[in-house]
């Protein structure tokens, strides 16, 4: 725009037709249509006002900024003096005077009041022509007074309110020409911002035909007439300069909006003076959109998807944020289609928003799809949305135009949120149903299982059982080789315990975790009992249980003697071999009863010859370090040569009766050497290893006691010695083989008790060993039972 | 009273988040990161093919010495999480299931918008999509308060 300079007086003047055509107040965009009477006013030819909107760059750009303004006028101004219209004639033409207006344009204004309502006061009231805005002011306030009376009243006085501190030309006639928007129809208020932007202008060019009869019908029609003629006037601009500024590209949307526009146009000269809601589609727009639907949708009541309404309404170029929220606003059911009414509800707001009219927050209720509700509540919404309003002006949304737009915006809001109400509890009761019924499906809670481990106590207390069993069948055997720390009143403790203990494995059968619980702290005190009292002797426990499966010692008790015995009795004649072989299987129940009762008690063996010469066997027993029996194996290894100590000590053979029996031969004695040697294996062999081994030890002591003990000369030295000492001491009791008979059954005898001393140590480290493992178990399942309590619900 | 809701997309990244300002933001954002993978644990150990028997709502996916944490699935795996704060005991089940119902129904309707690509943020500060959907989580974060 070229630089214009104006004087202090015609800046004044300017400024104040500024105003006075600024009815939004936006200071920059000036109606046209008071524009289009100015310049009517001016009494200047059509073309001339043409060329002069042309020369301003109003045309342009659309709309009359305040620098446009002011070009105009001063071309108006350089019209009326004569001047030609040029775009230098602004600044070169000097000494131009005011533009004048023409008091033509009061009467105008004042045909058009009365044709607004029937203010015929204010033709009266309009005297003088603009120059004298505020006298003009002053009128139109007087007419602000009579449109107050109208509904809209709550606009008015929101108008007036901020205009009233200062008297302009602006607040009285914003109100006139906000009725003057009032009466246009959306169609009307877009015309304007239609004619804005520029490539909406070719359709104009079809709205000629339309608006040429518009010229008449302005001095009957208020509203249309002003914009009508500013239609025209756009036509011809169109059709001779701005048809050539058209994008090829636009094209489409161009005939787009150009039936929508057109229809506009027509629309508006067809708008009666009533009032009409400003988002009201009229018939032609709303044709127009049917028609545009028919495009994408031949159904009329069918949809159309949300992909090709995209499409759609992409053409028309507003930004992806305005189109999703138009979509918003228009989708009423949220179905990701279109029907009839809101495309045409979409369409109407995209054509708002592209005349400048902001959206709405809500859907205006003229937009909303045609439900019965809707349309029973429209009309009775209106009156209480008018009235609500007077009282709260305050609640106009933001918008551009803050007179009309807004106000009409909050009317369908009020009314809508009613609507809406109703058809959103609708929508929500829907929802609810529709989704209630997961929540029926729903399973319960899983935060309030909790999850148990299941509790594995049967496995320790089965162990423990067993290890019990074990026990008492180990320690049964071994009774009678150990007989000097049993105690009846251990045997009946132990009884009692394994009694406890079995009442207990019988309640974690039928319990759960508490009796588990209940039943692991029992065996623990049971078992510390046991090794408590395993500790003291092995043995109480063993004869206080049931019966023990008389198999399992058998075996480990005839292995041991089966190798220690067949060994030697390989190595010795038979004659005592098959008594002897024959008897050291039946040998060990006997002793056991017989051996219980005490250490210096006599074994009377009775169908065992080997027991005849006991005497000396339970002398051998007492003498034999219980303690060291059943401790480690280390402390076995050092009991064998106390052993042997006291197999030295003691005088009676008992393992070996056969080799007593047996001729002192190198064989013998290789035989004992072999024993000895096995003992020594045995004795060195680990202490854990298994209870066959152990007692394979015991065996061979015996063995080697009663070797030593038949020589009858008890070398202590080879006692203390090894191998050799022993055979030595095989070597010496060579010669008291003859009277080994009896010693050999007592030697056996005591290699019995001495094998089940063993047993039952071994069956008490075997418990202990059992109730650590059980412990640790218990210790297990404990952090099993807090780790799943802290994980997270995985199970779910 | 929510505190904090968040909608996290299939690939685990988020869609919205909002917190109520008061407190460190970072902190809810930590918390409903976190929660992501009690959520796959959840979601795993539901079944295998077994999708549609698979309950939409997670239920209190991890408590918190201040807060709890709710989460929610839907069957194309975009899952809301929810922090609520502890102090309200008046919150039950069946009103946080009622917000997680009303969470999905906004989602869905910002899906419907042809104009909103799945896998963008919901974004509520133009006057676009995610309007609605912000207005329904504010009120949410709102109600209990």
């Amino acid at each position: 725009m070229e630089g214009l300079t104006l004087s202090d007086a015609e800046q004044k003047y300017y400024s104040d037709l500024f105003s006075y055509c600024d009815i939004e107040s936006t200071k920059k965009v000036v109606v046209n249509g008071r524009v289009l009477e100015l310049f009517r006013a001016a009494q200047l030819p059509n073309d001339v006002v043409l060329q002069i909107m042309e020369l301003c760059g109003a045309t342009r750009l659309g709309y009359f900024g305040r620098s446009q303004f002011y070009i105009a006028l001063k071309l108006v101004a350089v019209a009326q003096s004569g001047f030609p219209l040029r775009v230098e004639s602004i600044n070169t033409v000097k000494d131009l005077p005011l533009p004048r207006f023409v008091a033509s344009k009061n009467e105008q204004e004042s045909r058009h009041a009365a044709s607004y309502s029937s203010d015929s006061e204010n033709q009266g009231s309009y005297s003088g022509v603009i120059p004298p805005p505020p006298g003009r002011g002053q009128v139109k306030k007087g007419s602000v007074t009579h449109d107050t009376v109208q509904p809209r009243t709550s606009a008015d006085a929101q108008e007036p309110a901020s205009p009233v501190v200062s008297p302009q030309q602006s607040p009285p006639t914003s109100p006139h020409t906000w009725r003057k928007h009032s009466r246009h129809p959306s169609g009307g208020n877009s015309e304007r911002p239609l004619a804005g932007s520029g490539p909406f202008w070719s359709p104009f060019g079809e709205a000629q035909s339309g608006s040429a009869g518009g010229d008449a019908v302005w001095s009957g029609h208020s509203p249309p007439p002003p914009q009508e003629n500013w239609v025209s006037f756009a036509d011809t601009p169109p059709t001779s300069t701005l048809l050539t500024m058209h994008p090829a590209s636009v094209q489409d949307q161009t005939t787009v909006r150009t039936v929508a526009s057109a229809t506009t146009a027509i629309e508006i000269r067809r708008q009666s003076s009533s009032y009409d809601d400003p988002w009201k589609i009229t018939d032609e727009q709303r044709q127009y959109y049917v028609n545009q639907f028919k495009t994408i949708q031949p159904d009329l009541n069918g949809f159309i998807p949300g992909s090709a309404a995209k499409e759609f309404f992409t053409k028309s170029k507003l930004p992806i944020l305005e189109l999703s929220h138009i979509w918003e606003l228009s989708d009423f059911d949220k179905d990701g289609a279109l029907t009839l009414d809101e495309f045409c509800a979409a369409f109407h707001l995209v054509v708002a928003r592209k005349n400048g009219y902001d959206l709405p927050e809500k859907l205006p209720e003229s937009l909303m799809p045609k439900l019965i509700d809707l349309e029973d509540s429209a009309d009775v919404g209106d009156q209480p949305g008018e009235v609500g309003y007077s009282g709260s002006p305050a609640e106009a949304p933001p918008s551009k135009s803050p007179s009309m737009p807004s106000l009409n915006q909050t009317w369908p809001e009020l009314n809508q949120s009613s609507e809406q109400w109703e058809t959103f509890s609708e929508r929500s009761s829907s929802s609810q149903t529709l989704t209630q019924f997961d929540s029926n499906i729903a399973p319960a809670d899983p935060d309030t299982a909790i999850v148990h481990p299941v509790p594995i106590r049967m496995t320790p207390s089965k162990i423990h059982m067993q290890e019990m069993e074990l026990k008492r069948t180990g320690s049964d055997h071994t009774n009678p080789t150990s007989p000097l720390l049993v105690k009846p009143s251990d045997l009946s403790e132990e009884n009692k315990i394994n009694s406890s203990v079995k009442f207990a494995s019988g309640n974690t059968v039928a319990d759960g975790y508490s009796s588990s619980d209940s039943f692991t702290s029992d065996p623990e005190q049971i078992g510390s009992n046991v090794t408590r009292q395993r500790s003291h002797s092995g043995t109480s426990p063993d004869t206080a249980a049931p019966p023990p499966p008389p198999p399992r010692p058998q075996p480990s008790h005839s292995r041991s003697s089966s190798l220690d015995m067949n060994r030697t009795f390989a190595v010795t004649t038979g004659q005592q071999q098959t008594g002897v072989v024959a008897h050291p299987p039946a040998v060990p129940p006997r002793p056991q009863p017989s051996q219980a009762p005490g250490p210096t008690v006599h074994r009377p063996v009775d169908a065992d010859g080997l027991m005849t010469h006991t005497s000396t066997s339970p002398q051998q027993i007492p003498e034999q370090p219980n303690f060291a029996d059943f401790s480690q194996f280390e402390v076995f290894a050092a009991s064998n040569v106390n052993e042997e100590q006291d197999d030295e000590a003691e005088k009676h053979p008992e393992v070996l009766p056969v080799e007593k029996a047996s001729d002192p031969a190198s064989s013998l004695r290789v035989a004992k050497t072999d024993s000895k040697t096995e003992e020594k294996t045995a004795a060195t062999a680990p202490a854990n290893v298994s209870k066959g081994t152990t007692p394979l030890a015991p065996p061979p002591k015996p063995v080697r006691r009663r070797l030593k003990s038949e020589d009858e000369l008890r070398p202590e030295v080879d006692e203390h010695t090894q191998k050799t000492g022993v055979l030595a001491a095989v070597l010496a009791s060579q010669p008291s083989i003859p009277r080994s008979v009896g010693k050999d059954k007592k030697a056996i005898q005591a290699s019995i008790r001495r094998n089940k001393e063993t047993n039952t140590v071994l069956a008490r480290l075997n418990s202990e060993l059992q109730q650590q493992l059980k412990d640790v178990l218990e210790e297990r399942i404990s952090l099993e039972v807090q780790l799943e309590q802290l994980r997270p619900f995985s199970h779910l | 009273m929510a505190v904090c809701v968040a909608v996290i997309a299939k690939e685990n990244y988020p869609l919205y988040i909002r917190s109520t300002p008061t407190e460190n933001e970072l902190k809810f954002h930590y918390m409903v990161h976190t929660s992501l993978d009690v959520v796959d644990e959840k979601i795993s150990a539901m079944g295998k093919a077994l999708v549609d028997q698979r309950e939409l709502y997670l239920g209190l996916l991890y408590p918190t010495e201040d807060y709890k944490v709710y989460g929610y699935v839907t069957n194309s795996k975009v899952k809301f999480v929810m922090v609520v704060d502890s102090s309200n005991t008046a919150l039950r089940d069946n009103e946080i299931r009622s917000m997680f119902r009303k969470l999905h129904n906004s989602y869905t309707d910002v899906m419907c918008n042809p104009f909103y690509n799945p896998g963008d943020r919901i974004q509520s500060r133009f006057v676009s999509l995610g309007r609605a959907f912000d207005n329904m989580v504010t009120s949410m974060m709102i109600q209990v308060c």
